[in-house]
């Protein structure tokens, strides 16, 4: 099955939900609405034509130039993307990647995070990955079961990932730069 | 021992205390299983035959700070890290040693400018009396660190029971005070965009 028949089975499905798609890209995605990901994925994994079992990883990319000369030529608005690669093992070498196009603070608010609903119910693998999206890019995800940094100390301040992080002076009385 | 020596029958040698202490410290130090990063493996073949600590003494690896005289802190020291290092090295009994292995440890090494989370040398967290350098340093050269420790040992003055003993600390240890350009968030930055500033190429 081809990623055109991918996408054209999920947009039959969800419609709406689908709210872009290029097929052309090296790893063909489509991008989703957010409050629709866990309906999308669950039926990803069980649907007979489709038996998506395997979730490789979850990608956070922040999409900001802090370049002030630069941000006419970046050729993007500030956004968040989180990316969900997925592979199948009944049908081998099927692959598919899934998008989340997301504000980068939520309500423009810097400090709030943007919610994301968790799939760690669906594979149980994404627990782990969504744990280290949340500690290094900054992502909420909503219904996950233990969301805790899980590379940095608890008491760490910011997501080091962001592109406009702001490197700590001290930590615990250590200079860091 | 010039005017003592002879006087005794044989099997007696005449020496001071302070020499005989520590001619056995130097000779049994203890170090402290510390592996952190790929320097680690460094310090594994260090204490294999081939290179083999043990002609030094020091092949009895502890697992414990507590019987450990020596902390060879071998890779890279992230923050998360650095607090326990701290507390391990709180916990070794006096008179206590450590070596700095590899770039990472001596001023951060590779993660100097964007590695967020580590510690830019871990003599910003515990006393060094030793540096190693290099991208893992050879075997030889964290020899050549131990050696450098034992001629310490050697120098140390008075037998102490119970007391510090008097190590020379290294310049850059303890608290931290910034130097006046990064005191403040706001004097940092400048600072920062200063850099930046000068590390540009030139126009030609």
């Amino acid at each position: 099955m081809t990623p055109t028949e991918i996408a054209a089975i999920l947009e039959e499905q969800f419609g709406p939900a689908v709210t872009g798609k290029n097929l052309a890209a090296l790893d063909p995605f489509i991008a989703l609405d957010p409050a629709k990901l866990v309906e999308v994925c669950t039926f990803l994994r069980d649907d007979p034509r489709l038996r998506f079992e395997l979730l490789n990883d979850i990608t956070g990319v922040d999409y900001l130039e802090t370049d002030p000369k630069k941000v006419a030529k970046a050729g993007f608005d500030p956004h968040l993307e989180v990316v969900y690669h997925l592979s199948s093992f009944s049908y081998p070498g099927r692959r598919f990647t899934l998008k989340l196009i997301l504000p980068r603070w939520k309500g423009n608010q810097p400090g709030e995070l943007p919610e994301v609903p968790s799939v760690a119910g669906i594979w149980r693998t994404a627990d782990w990955h969504e744990r280290e999206l949340f500690d290094l890019v900054g992502v909420y995800f909503t219904g996950h079961p233990d969301l805790r940094r899980i590379l940095l100390a608890e008491d760490w301040v910011g997501h080091p990932l962001r592109k406009d992080y702001e490197y700590p002076l001290e930590y615990h009385g250590i200079r860091c730069r | 021992m010039g005017l003592l020596e002879g006087h005794f029958e044989d099997g007696f040698v005449a020496t001071n205390l302070e020499y005989a202490v520590n001619w056995a410290r130097e000779s049994s130090l203890w170090p402290m299983t510390f592996g952190l990063a790929c320097c680690a493996i460094e310090m594994m073949a260090t204490g294999a035959p081939r290179f083999d600590i043990d002609r030094f003494g020091a092949g009895a690896f502890r697992a414990t700070p507590r019987q450990a005289d020596l902390m060879i802190v071998a890779g890279t020291v992230n923050l998360k890290m650095a607090d326990r290092v701290r507390r391990l090295y709180n916990q070794m009994p006096d008179p206590k040693f450590v070596i700095a292995m590899g770039a990472c440890t001596c001023g951060g090494g590779p993660y100097y400018k964007y590695g967020y989370n580590v510690a830019k040398g871990v003599d910003l967290v515990v006393p060094v009396d030793v540096y190693v350098p290099g991208c893992p340093p050879r075997p030889e050269a964290l020899l050549e660190g131990l050696m450098r420790i034992q001629d310490k040992v050697r120098k140390m003055k008075e037998y102490h029971k119970g007391q510090p003993v008097d190590v020379p600390i290294p310049a850059r240890t303890g608290s931290v005070r910034l130097p006046d350009e990064l005191a403040t968030p706001e004097k940092a930055a400048e600072f920062a965009l200063e850099n930046k500033e000068r590390g540009k190429p030139a126009k030609a």
